[in-house]
């Protein structure tokens, strides 16, 4: 297990970066490039250098939007993007020990894809699998493209509104039962469940197969998986979380949780409403790791950072607003912040590069030494697995936990 | 090169799947690999490109087999993810197609075209999708709407589907994305991807958000021997998978096939008939045949040969025994069937009359029930010395029986070696296979034209 002191790091990667005048940095990918899988395996391998848990990869099925719930007509923006669990098995072979987290949606997708899917990537990454869970959050543009359920509009006005928190809360009681779905078909396998036994003709023993038999409001799934069990045996969940209803989902089904506090002072109130909603959810025994989201500008020289910053504002239109925190200035300083943060109560933190590849090189390059140098991060990986990095164990199958020995 | 005739000689297209979950694997032999480690997918995909294969292929799978209410346990059991495992194949190899099967019941097209669209993408060019259906509640109990499809709808949802999917792909015509950093032009219109499907099955409308892929489309494959199923791959395939591999059959389908594609404006060449083939070589045919004897006993045990007799009989026949004959008994009709979750179950059309058939050869050869089962469940394809199996494949193709073969090893990943280093140079000899890759897409290999690129589709929607 890594030590106390020490943090973990993902990277957040989405397009040409999020800043979204990013894609016309002159050193950025061409625009056609975002969709080939060069400029994907260049991004991971870059945070593989920088000795990072995990990354992240972006996704969702509306087209991308300024608006939060309609599709808009500018064509200054990124637009298009691949599915970001086939960009991870695209990456999977190529890379090592860095994890691989692609974003899936719980709202329109069948928990009996998803879980061979994420288990699928575990396989062909050797034990580096993560899913970050999300809910189709804008409603119906989203739903329209499936045509199996009415969603209404959710105007970004209305967000705050008892119509949409009550849609919201839906939203993530669905995407905990999916998780649940999920989880049930890793374990659906026991890990030796494979026998090849040739003197009584079984490949499997069947009895170390399990029917999760789930009965929910959004799905029944009857199982097992058609994917025996993944090499972790749970791929880690991540879930983003801004406020109450996500965090009790996040208590109920993630094994790490992205936060967003605005400064320091924020975290430990968040930190404690989220430890309460594990213990109420009876998870308090287990693992949930919190790690603060951060936007990234990093230029050794801090004036050019923020200078840089304003340049793409300028560029976009219109002032970078974002959920998470927006640090521009110098490696070493975000070191200094981070340590700060860490000391308030977070286990790691999830950089949203600027751009790309400038701000995902400076972190992988310059803050992951300032780190080292601290004592605050890696100077090897300790493991193969994601799990293992992140000081996970892997967990035991729950049909075997519960056989006597 | 040509023929003596002067015709100029068939070009043969081959491929490799990786057999699922049914008793073509021997696995209990040692040299049998994992159906689940990336690392036999890996091996199997990079020995098909060093052979110049044009694809390799892989099934699908949706709920675990069942027999006798139990899960299926004689044969390999388990397998991973197709998109995924194409899309990590994509990335260790350069030029071999990948072909995955992905049902039209229980996904939606939105999804599914993303992640064809995707996987092409990603691989440049590779991408291709065998159309099934499936219909069954059994499937459907994994799913969210459990079995909603009655059987006699799944071709007009498969259609519909696909149909669908095309819009989807097309809705990006390719040339949307300016990416012009100076001026902040990314896109050169508003609103790409526009798209509106409203039919019997789909009530779907927005903005598809994937870019127009290197092929346009995957390529499309389809397996179906129906009548309805050699329409739809006579209107939409680029290819299909047949399992007539004998020559007067397979010349008959051949011909059928490719008579019904005039009426929907395609050319016969643009539709590639490759069945599955499974193989047994050795140094001489003699070694061939009696090596592919042992093998047919080691796919079909005693407890295969009974539970393969209970897929027609349609009862639990666990009380007779193997080398024992045949039940006097007539085969169960009722609509529950003892075999569940197979792709092939319902293959009997009229049981009595097959078992009528059956229990006539056993008399006249005095076959047990194993015996029998080896018998009629389908000797190897090609079974022979190198020469005589190179020979075989070039005369069926030459003759239009086939345009070429997809390969099934009954050893996984290793068994596709033996073909690759024995057979595939004798045809290449025979000038009737290439000695190197002439294009990068999947589409080039098999010969297809390539689609209408984003100024055609302008100038025909202007017209």
């Amino acid at each position: 297990m890594a030590s106390r002191s020490q943090i973990h790091l993902a990277a957040a990667l989405d397009g040409a970066g999020w800043h979204p005048a990013a894609w016309r940095e002159p050193e950025g990918a061409p625009a056609a490039g975002l969709l080939s899988a060069g400029y994907w395996l260049d991004q991971v391998r870059t945070a593989q250098a920088g000795l990072l848990d995990f990354v992240t990869i972006e996704d969702g099925f509306p087209l991308q939007s300024d608006d939060f719930a309609e599709l808009d007509e500018r064509t200054d923006r990124v637009r298009g993007r691949l599915d970001a669990s086939l960009i991870a098995a695209r990456v999977a072979p190529l890379t090592r020990n860095i994890g691989l987290v692609p974003t899936v949606t719980t709202t329109h997708t069948e928990p009996f894809h998803v879980s061979k899917t994420i288990a699928t990537l575990d396989y062909a990454s050797t034990g580096r699998a993560g899913w970050r869970a999300q809910v189709g959050a804008s409603g119906h543009p989203e739903a329209a493209l499936f045509g199996r359920r009415n969603l209404p509009r959710i105007r970004a006005a209305d967000l705050a509104g008892p119509e949409a928190q009550a849609r919201f809360r839906e939203l993530f009681d669905e995407a905990a039962d999916h998780v649940e779905v999920v989880r049930r078909l890793w374990d659906s396998w026991e890990d030796d469940a494979e026998i090849r036994e040739a003197a009584t003709g079984r490949f499997i023993d069947r009895d170390k197969l399990h029917y999760i038999d789930f009965e929910g409001r959004h799905f029944s799934v009857r199982g097992p998986s058609i994917t025996p069990r993944p090499p972790q045996g749970q791929p880690p969940v991540v879930a983003l979380a801004h406020a109450t209803v996500p965090y009790a989902f996040a208590a109920r089904s993630a094994d790490i949780v992205l936060v967003t506090p605005a400064g320091p002072e924020a975290i430990a109130p968040i930190v404690g409403e989220i430890r309460a909603a594990q213990n109420a959810a009876g998870r308090g025994g287990e693992s949930l790791l919190v790690f603060g989201e951060f936007v990234v500008f990093l230029d050794e020289d801090p004036a050019a950072a923020i200078a840089r910053k304003e340049r793409l504002d300028e560029a976009a239109g219109t002032p970078y607003r974002s959920d998470a925190a927006v640090f521009a200035g110098s490696p070493d300083a975000l070191a200094d912040e981070l340590a700060l943060w860490a000391q308030a109560g977070l286990d790691g933190f999830r950089l949203r590069p600027g751009t790309v590849p400038h701000d995902l090189d400076a972190i992988a390059f310059g803050l992951v030494p300032a780190l080292q140098a601290r004592g605050l991060f890696r100077r090897a990986y300790e493991s193969a697995t994601l799990r293992g990095n992140l000081g996970l164990p892997r967990p035991a199958n729950r049909h075997t936990a519960a056989t006597p020995a | 090169m040509t023929s003596t005739g002067g015709k100029p000689l068939k070009q043969i297209h081959l491929a490799a799947h990786f057999p699922g979950v049914n008793n073509t694997t021997v696995w209990s032999d040692p040299r049998s690999g994992s159906h689940i480690e990336f690392d036999s997918f890996r091996r199997f995909a990079q020995t098909a490109e060093s052979a110049l294969f044009d694809f390799l292929f892989l099934a699908e799978g949706l709920r675990l087999r069942e027999q006798n209410g139990l899960i299926y346990d004689l044969d390999v059991v388990g397998r991973p993810d197709t998109f995924t495992v194409l899309a990590a194949l994509a990335a260790v190899t350069d030029r071999l197609g990948l072909a995955g099967t992905i049902n039209s019941t229980f996904n939606e097209p939105y999804e599914v075209a993303r992640q064809f669209a995707t996987l092409d993408h990603l691989s440049a060019g590779r991408a291709a999708w065998n159309v099934v259906t499936s219909w069954d509640a059994f499937t459907g109990e994994n799913f969210r709407r459990g079995g909603y499809l009655p059987q006699n709808q799944r071709y007009e949802r498969a259609r519909s589907f696909l149909h669908a999917t095309q819009e989807l792909f097309d809705s990006w015509h390719g040339d949307e994305i300016a990416g012009e950093k100076n001026t902040g032009e990314f896109l050169s219109v508003p609103r790409p991807g526009r798209f509106s499907i409203h039919d019997a099955f789909f009530d779907i409308e927005g903005q598809f958000n994937v870019p127009r892929s290197p092929q346009g489309r995957p390529v499309i494959f389809q397996a179906g021997d129906s009548d309805e199923g050699r329409e739809f791959a006579a209107a939409e395939a680029d290819a299909i998978f047949s399992r007539h591999g004998t020559k007067e059959a397979g010349q008959a389908f051949y011909a059928d096939v490719k008579g019904r594609m005039a009426k929907y404006g395609r050319d016969r060449d643009q539709l590639k008939v490759l069945p599955a083939a499974t193989f047994v070589l050795g140094d001489t045919d003699a070694e061939a045949r009696e090596l592919a004897d042992i093998v047919r006993h080691q796919q079909v045990s005693g407890q295969t040969a009974i539970r393969m007799l209970e897929q027609l009989w349609n009862r639990d026949l666990s009380g007779y025994d193997p080398d024992g004959p045949l039940p006097g008994i007539d085969p169960d009709l009722g609509e529950h069937t003892v075999a569940r979750g197979r792709a092939g179950v319902r293959t009997h059309r009229d049981p009595l009359a097959t078992a009528r058939e059956w229990r006539e050869l056993s008399a006249t050869k005095g076959y047990s029930i194993r015996e029998l089962i080896i018998h009629v469940t389908g000797r190897q394809n090609f079974v022979g010395s190198p020469r005589a199996v190179a020979d075989a494949i070039d005369d069926l193709v030459q003759s239009d029986a086939a345009d070429g073969f997809i390969l099934v090893p009954h050893i996984t990943p290793d068994g596709l070696g033996e073909f690759a280093d024995k057979v595939v140079p004798l045809l290449q000899q025979k000038g009737v296979f290439r000695t190197e890759y002439t294009g990068s897409t999947l589409r080039e290999h098999l010969g297809l034209h390539p689609l209408a690129t984003a100024e055609r589709t302008r100038e025909e929607a202007a017209a």
